[in-house]
């Protein structure tokens, strides 16, 4: 009977092995709203765009990301895109909606990637015009800060947010009125039959009437360990300079160019 | 006796299975991916669908001359609408293959009259039809994308149902459950372009 019990044992661990994975390109790492991964963009376009994206996210929960890569590793610039897109899972989680700005200056090809809740304002047609209107006449030229800012504004002009008047008429989401006389009272009523307890054993703790008294509670108090400091979850939305995916999906949306 | 000692040794084996994670709900969950997978690649192949005629006429405007061309996409198109996929198309190698072909000679037709829309520079300026054939690439890009998922989705779905052990958990829970079709790369894509000088 032991002996099958191991054998059982061994079947299922053998069982047990691990699925093999599909070829996947190398993505580069989501640092921010901008990842110039092929060292294109200069220190000031970075930051002009990264402003403009966060403004744009803060007034429509949309993310937009501008990438430009080294290489392709030998994919499509559509098969690698919607794989970047679906890695770092650009967009809000549920409604999908992100979008990428996707350049890879060595393939001289460009592609605006769009996720599955956007493809109805951003459409492939729009998207098109946005690469052969904003986009690559200044690549033609060279001049990859002109065209990536230009594409980008257009994307946002096209997604409908108006992001500078937007994000100063509205409040950091953060900031939202705390409803105080609530907590108070919630307070009170958790933790008042606790307050009076412990102000009453600071004035008794040497009483040994007092004390034989109330031992019960004082037993729960100190070894009952049943009130462990509540974990609270006030994680802000991703609040400081850190920027992640909100696990937005993609499907193949968007369009491509190439100069 | 004997029938204990049988109770115990199945309690023993289904706790071990339990307890070594094999997931008794991993199949169906695994089923409705490759089901909703599935719906997204029809639902793409839809939306082509619903492009052509609104392509057909704008390409007629301009290339009215190119009348086989024009016909071979709308037989093409005609010809698929008209199958009727049986419910067990999924479960089905020639139902599923025979979709796929009509759907593949839509490709072609497809291909060929954007190939020969080239030659028309007043269709190619035109706005109308600028946007539709950008919406036509986008959509052949969803097909690929949705292929894609769903041959990934049938291969987890396929890999467990063959392998241990839910194999065996498929075999007592799940006996309905088949091996599911999936995509081929088409003969002409699969023809290496000839280059003639």
């Amino acid at each position: 009977m032991r002996l099958r019990c191991a054998w059982a044992a061994l079947l299922c661990l053998l069982i047990f092995a691990p699925s093999t994975l599909a070829a996947e390109p190398k993505f580069p790492t989501l640092t921010g709203r901008v990842v110039d991964d092929a060292g294109v963009l200069s220190a000031a376009t970075q930051s002009q765009l990264t402003d403009m994206l966060a403004a744009h996210e803060r007034a429509t929960g949309q993310q937009v990301v501008v990438v430009t890569l080294d290489s392709l590793q030998g994919f499509t610039i559509e098969d690698f895109g919607y794989q970047l897109g679906r890695h770092w899972g650009i967009g809000q989680k549920g409604t999908n909606t992100g979008a990428l700005l996707i350049v890879a200056p060595k393939e001289h090809k460009v592609r605006i990637e769009v996720g599955y809740g956007l493809e109805g304002t951003l459409t492939d047609a729009q998207s098109r015009t946005i690469i052969e209107q904003s986009i690559l006449p200044s690549f033609r030229s060279g001049d990859f800060n002109a065209g990536i800012l230009n594409g980008t504004q257009a994307i946002i002009q096209v997604l409908g947010g108006n992001p500078l008047t937007e994000s100063q008429s509205r409040p950091v989401a953060n900031s939202a009125e705390v409803p105080w006389g609530f907590l108070i009272l919630w307070c009170l009523f958790f933790f008042g039959p606790w307050g009076i307890f412990i102000f009453n054993w600071l004035r008794h703790h040497n009483d040994p009437v007092w004390q034989a008294q109330h031992r019960n509670a004082l037993i729960l108090q100190r070894g009952g360990g049943g009130w462990s400091g509540g974990s609270s979850s006030w994680g802000g939305g991703g609040g400081g300079g850190g920027f992640s995916g909100g696990g937005g999906s993609f499907g193949g949306g968007g369009a491509s160019g190439s100069w | 006796m004997r029938l204990r000692h049988f109770r115990a040794l199945a309690l023993l084996v289904f706790f071990g299975l339990v307890l070594s994670g094999c997931n008794v709900n991993k199949l169906p969950t695994l089923d409705e991916q490759v089901k909703a997978a599935w719906s997204e690649v029809l639902n793409q192949y839809q939306r082509r669908s619903d492009l052509i005629p609104n392509l057909v006429e704008t390409v007629k405007g301009y290339a009215h001359q190119e009348q086989t061309v024009l016909t071979q996409v709308v037989e093409a198109r005609a010809k698929a609408t008209q199958m009727q996929l049986p419910a067990d198309v999924l479960s089905n190698p020639q139902a599923f293959h025979e979709f796929e072909q009509n759907q593949a000679q839509i490709s072609g037709a497809l291909g060929r009259l954007l190939a020969v829309a080239e030659a028309y520079p007043d269709l190619k300026s035109n706005q109308n039809f600028l946007a539709l054939q950008s919406q036509l690439e986008g959509t052949e890009n969803r097909i690929a994308v949705a292929r894609r998922d769903y041959i990934l989705a049938v291969q987890d779905y396929n890999t467990a149902l063959r392998t241990y052990p839910q194999r065996w958990i498929a075999s007592i829970l799940y006996p309905d459950l088949k091996i599911r079709e999936t995509f081929t790369i088409s003969d002409q894509a699969q023809q290496v372009p000839q280059v003639k000088f």
